[in-house]
């Protein structure tokens, strides 16, 4: 959110890139996201989003190396939700080639290459920013609808 | 996330799928699947989505990939079951097109 607006609450979580932390990632930004009483099919659209973003740290960004993932989260007055999830992996040469719709460096393993379009399809905004060899950062925004 | 094979008199198979299917569990679905496949060799191949709490685009390579082995011996692939959240994602993919599922009814209901 631009300008001077200062976030209701905000968490940071920082882990291993192990696969087995793809469900414990998204289980926590679902439990924190729930304060908020999203609906459901919102809080599904989060958690599939981070899924996704988390997997391709594992698959991508760490895929000759091991590292930490960051993940940190922060909810805005409008209910407007940002989670940026951030490795210190490979990086990305061509942006737009990665995301574009079924492009996949890897279809020996069935990766659908859908990844980011699932980000897109899930949330209201999707930001890449990424160096080869220092990182990549996904941030997501979705903004929640009224409290029930 | 066990997955329960079921392998019936017509040469249908149906892979009941429990649990969240992510990038970590996709591996072990799919190895327990093409196992079943390879052991009964059927016509048919229903993946029933009933029992799956979660599902990423893990999910839609898992189809993809079945789709491929069924391919091979002849065979089709068939979703049932398909919660609106896993509608969702295979939608995205095009899997009704592939599968030729009919999203319109949450997939195929499994009836007997």
């Amino acid at each position: 959110m631009a300008g001077k607006t200062k976030p209701t609450n905000e968490m940071k979580l920082i882990f291993p890139a192990l696969s087995a932390n793809e469900s414990f990632a998204r289980a926590a930004v679902s439990s924190f996201i729930g304060l908020l009483d999203p609906k459901m099919d919102e809080l599904i659209d989060i958690k599939t989003a981070v899924s996704e973003a988390v997997t391709n740290c594992i698959v991508h960004a760490y895929r000759d190396s091991s590292g930490e993932i960051e993940i940190s989260a922060k909810v805005y007055p409008d209910r407007t939700v940002y989670i940026k999830i951030k490795d210190r992996g490979c990086g990305i040469v061509d942006i737009g080639q990665a995301m574009e719709p079924l492009y996949t460096t890897h279809p020996e393993e069935e990766r659908s290459g859908l990844g980011f379009s699932v980000m897109e399809s899930f949330c209201d905004d999707v930001k890449v920013t990424s160096k080869p060899g220092s990182g990549t950062t996904v941030t997501l925004r979705k903004k929640l609808g009224l409290k029930l | 996330m066990p997955v329960y094979m079921e392998s019936d008199s017509e040469n249908v198979l149906t892979a009941r799928i429990t649990g969240e299917i992510d990038h970590h569990s996709a591996k072990w679905l799919r190895a327990d699947i093409d196992t079943a496949i390879n052991d009964s060799k059927p016509m048919l191949l229903k993946l029933d989505f009933s029992g799956v709490t979660f599902m990423d685009s893990s999910g839609v390579g898992l189809v993809m990939g079945r789709n491929v082995s069924m391919k091979e011996i002849g065979g089709r692939v068939e979703l049932i079951n398909m919660p609106p959240f896993i509608e969702k994602v295979m939608a995205i993919a095009g899997m009704d097109k592939l599968t030729g599922t009919d999203f319109s009814k949450g997939g195929t209901k499994n009836g007997r």
